[in-house]
């Protein structure tokens, strides 16, 4: 081979892996790709059944209702308006009422959230930054107990 | 007292560091000797003057003196004395302290061990290494100070966030630092043989100990990391996809790829330019991680105050390191001699396609990481780029790269023999093949794809065997030949061997593990029983605690396998005093098939407790698949013709002479 065809292999083997990584990232993010709404956002936009999205809020002071077992149900709400949900597993440690939460689910056609998985990170201190922004988007006046961006140590 | 002292020292770091900029470079270009030796005692006194610091904070975390700032915030007098000191580094400014003191220690371990470097390069190196110091002492002191004082002091401190209370989250830190600051060597070689012009194999000689280093280091900072965020965090994971394990994960690829690329420098000369191109990218992957982690800007579980000042601080940092070394690098690369030719089929071209592979994942996960980011910048909406994203991407440019591994090793320098190479390997597909069946025939309702996933770790594992089989003559030579040649084989081939063998383990724990991890949800009261895959759970009963400085309840489990009791699992959930707040504790049990793993969940109304139950079948190889990694990288660092300071001659046969 000579020089030229050896850097024509190179140069050729270089750009088709990037091509495959290039349609690889583009059909992922078509697909997997998951958008965070509030329970404003739902009823101004509508989000269509079936569509995994990620809700975040605040846990409506007194809506969680556990005892059927694993399964539990609560409300996000972002003082506004309101998504009932349901969970089936173990909520995380920081998970409490009054406080923010994001679930990851779908929608059913009634309007409620069925979460595959409940994040809530936070302490008493603090809200996930989206849900944060989200509220205060929509005028909602957050307490001094309940501003964003206190979450101390961490992992580094 | 000590902490002023401890401040006083950080200004003079900054000060040195100056110092060791300005003198060495400006040395090195009109060619003064004694300008160009400021930079060694320059080195080490900036890393004294550093620890000092460091060792300041960290008596003000051990006497928990409350009168500064940054041991209020985050420290507490009834914490553990390990969580005290490990929790210097627990927060922003602490943890950027550390950064500097490693920054500092592997300047200072190049102007000590670095006596055969030529002097010129030395100096450029230092320099280059101090202006990265200064700019992140300069970060530290102006919007990161970990001395500032509080008046008047608070009668207790708030207390280290429980989830980091934990012996392995004490130690990740410093390991993780160790290998992503560890890069900035390979970086400051990078921009010292732009400036000088001027790059050879002895260059390649002197990088890979330090780039090897820190790449040992990373790889078990990650490991630990995930370790602990698997038996911490309580949801059977050991990988979230989450930014900041990805900022780490990041370097990580690059750096592997650079260890590889150095290599066929220093043994052909080929790939220079690319050499130095990557050491100037891993290094800004790991100045990127650092952005990611320490302005806030990802909501994270990790996230940390968000401080506007800092982040635009340190995106001022990043720009100016990448941006400035990679427009040097478009200036000088093209004086550089292009290298030694090879064939597409050859040693050097297999470590090609892996450079091309891991380059371009961790460009797949730099997309996935900051593609939100950017989103929400440019359009305002939120969205969340989770596993099924790097499923998708990462791991199909995995399978190549994994197929190619053990070939490679066996293709001569130069021009291969494919063909050969296959022949010798045929017993390593067998045995994929033999695992591939055992696997279907065992778990043939699980995904289709996983067997083959379990097949190509071990031949992955199979291969790095037959290459020692091969090295050493097993099979053709008699047995005393055979342990002669054992004991002759370089340490650097034991290494290389060992950290392939590492990555077919983890490859097998994690296909096992995701593929056929078992889970089971149920509200159970006391006396209740549950089966996981072959063991019987009993749930026996709950108690209260004290622990040291939080109240537990301890659920406790007797898990019986085949009638007999195996273990007694005792998964908690505590309350800490300060800051209040609830972690789950789990209850694992280990065996080589895999770990069973339980937590418990919420009180349920009428005296029952919500209960997880995992089966994680072979999740250890992950982790024993990095710790392999990670001792053969110590192996490998322990050969004479690698270590620092030996005389390059060990070897006379080499074709490429050092300078």
């Amino acid at each position: 081979m000579t020089r030229k065809q050896k850097r024509g292999v190179l140069i050729g083997g270089g750009v088709a892996v990037l091509a495959v990584a290039l349609v690889l990232v583009l059909f992922a993010l078509k697909d997997s790709i998951v958008f965070f709404h509030t329970p404003s956002d739902i009823a101004e936009k509508g989000v269509p059944p079936g569509q995994r999205i990620r809700l975040g809020g605040l846990v409506e002071n007194g809506s969680v209702v556990r005892g059927q077992g694993t399964t539990i149900t609560f409300k996000v709400t972002d003082t506004l308006k309101e998504i009932p949900v349901t969970f089936t597993g173990v909520l995380p440690d920081l998970f409490k009422e009054g406080q923010g939460v994001v679930a990851e689910g779908t929608l059913d056609a009634n309007g409620n959230f069925k979460a595959d998985s409940v994040l809530a990170k936070h302490d008493e201190n603090y809200m996930p930054r989206d849900v944060a922004k989200a509220l205060e988007e929509k005028g909602v006046k957050l307490g001094a107990s309940a501003h964003p961006g206190q979450l101390k140590a961490s992992m580094p | 007292m000590f902490v002023e002292f401890g401040h006083f020292a950080l200004i003079l770091a900054l000060l040195v560091a100056v110092v060791q900029v300005i003198i060495p470079a400006i040395g090195a270009s009109i060619k003064d000797e004694r300008m160009m030796r400021v930079a060694d005692p320059a080195a080490v006194s900036q890393l004294f003057l550093i620890a000092i610091a460091f060792f300041a904070l960290m008596h003000a975390y051990a006497t928990s003196d409350f009168s500064v700032l940054n041991v209020a915030e985050n420290s507490h007098s009834t914490k553990p004395m390990i969580y005290k000191l490990a929790g210097v580094w627990g927060n922003h400014e602490g943890s950027m302290l550390l950064w500097v003191l490693i920054l500092a220690l592997f300047g200072a371990a190049v102007a000590v061990f670095g006596n055969n470097l030529p002097v010129t390069l030395k100096a450029r190196v230092l320099a280059v290494q101090a202006s990265i110091a200064v700019a992140f002492l300069l970060f530290s002191l102006l919007t990161s100070n970990p001395f500032a004082r509080l008046d008047p002091a608070p009668a207790d401190g708030r207390g280290l966030n429980p989830i980091l209370q934990d012996p392995a989250l004490a130690f990740h830190p410093p390991f993780l630092y160790t290998g992503y600051v560890g890069f900035s060597i390979a970086f400051s070689f990078a921009i010292a043989a732009l400036i000088e012009g001027r790059i050879d194999a002895a260059w390649a000689r002197w990088v890979r100990p330090w780039t090897l280093a820190a790449w040992m280091f990373l790889t078990i900072g990650i490991a630990m990391g995930s370790w602990w965020a698997y038996y911490e965090l309580g949801w059977g994971g050991w990988w979230f996809w989450d930014p900041v394990e990805n900022a780490s994960f990041m370097p990580w690829l690059a750096g592997t790829a650079l260890l590889h690329s150095a290599l066929v420098m220093e043994k052909r000369e080929a790939l220079k330019i690319w050499t130095v191109l990557l050491a100037i990218l891993t290094f800004s992957l790991s100045l990127m991680g650092t952005f990611i982690v320490r302005s806030g800007v990802l909501t994270s579980v990790h996230s940390f105050a968000v401080d506007p000042a800092r982040g635009v601080f340190i995106l001022a940092i990043l720009v100016l390191f990448t941006g400035g070394g990679l427009a040097l690098f478009a200036l000088r690369a093209r004086d550089m001699q292009a290298g030694g030719l090879f064939q597409p089929i050859s040693r050097e071209g297999s470590l090609v396609l892996n450079n091309l592979l891991l380059v371009t994942a961790a460009a797949t996960v730099l997309v996935g990481t900051l593609y939100p980011m950017a989103l929400e910048g440019l359009t305002g909406e939120k969205i969340s780029v989770g596993p099924p994203f790097f499923n998708m991407t990462f791991g199909p440019l995995m399978i190549p790269l994994l197929i190619a591994l053990p070939i490679g090793p066996m293709l001569a320098w130069k021009r291969g023999d494919f063909a050969g190479a296959m022949q010798r390997l045929a017993f390593a597909f067998g045995l994929a093949i033999v695992a591939l069946v055992a696997v279907f025939a065992v778990e043939y309702r699980g995904p289709w794809l996983a067997p083959f996933g379990i097949a190509l770790g071990v031949y992955v594992m199979a291969g790095a065997a037959i290459e020692w089989a091969n090295r050493v003559k097993v099979g053709s030579a008699s047995v005393d030949e055979i342990v002669r040649r054992a004991k002759n084989l370089p340490r650097s081939a034991y290494g290389t061997l060992l950290a392939h063998f590492g990555i077919g383990m983890l490859v097998v724990g994690i296909v096992a593990t995701s593929a056929y991890r078992e889970e089971h949800i149920q509200a159970m009261k006391p006396g209740e029983k549950l089966a996981v895959n072959g063991y019987d759970i009993t749930f026996t009963g709950i108690d209260r605690a004290r622990g040291p400085n939080y109240v537990e309840d301890i659920a406790d489990f007797d898990v019986k396998r085949d009638g007999s009791t195996v273990a007694q699992l005792t998964p908690s959930k505590r309350l800490y005093d300060a800051p209040p707040q609830s972690t789950t504790e789990s209850g694992i049990y280990a065996a080589w098939r895999g770990d069973l793993y339980l937590v418990i969940g919420d009180p349920q109304p009428g005296g029952g407790y919500a209960v997880r139950a995992y089966f994680n079948p072979l999740v250890r190889f992950i982790w024993l698949g990095a710790l392999i990694m990670f001792i053969g990288g110590g192996i490998s660092l322990s050969d004479r013709r690698l270590r620092v300071g030996a005389p390059a001659k060990a070897r006379p046969s080499i074709a490429v002479p050092a300078e």
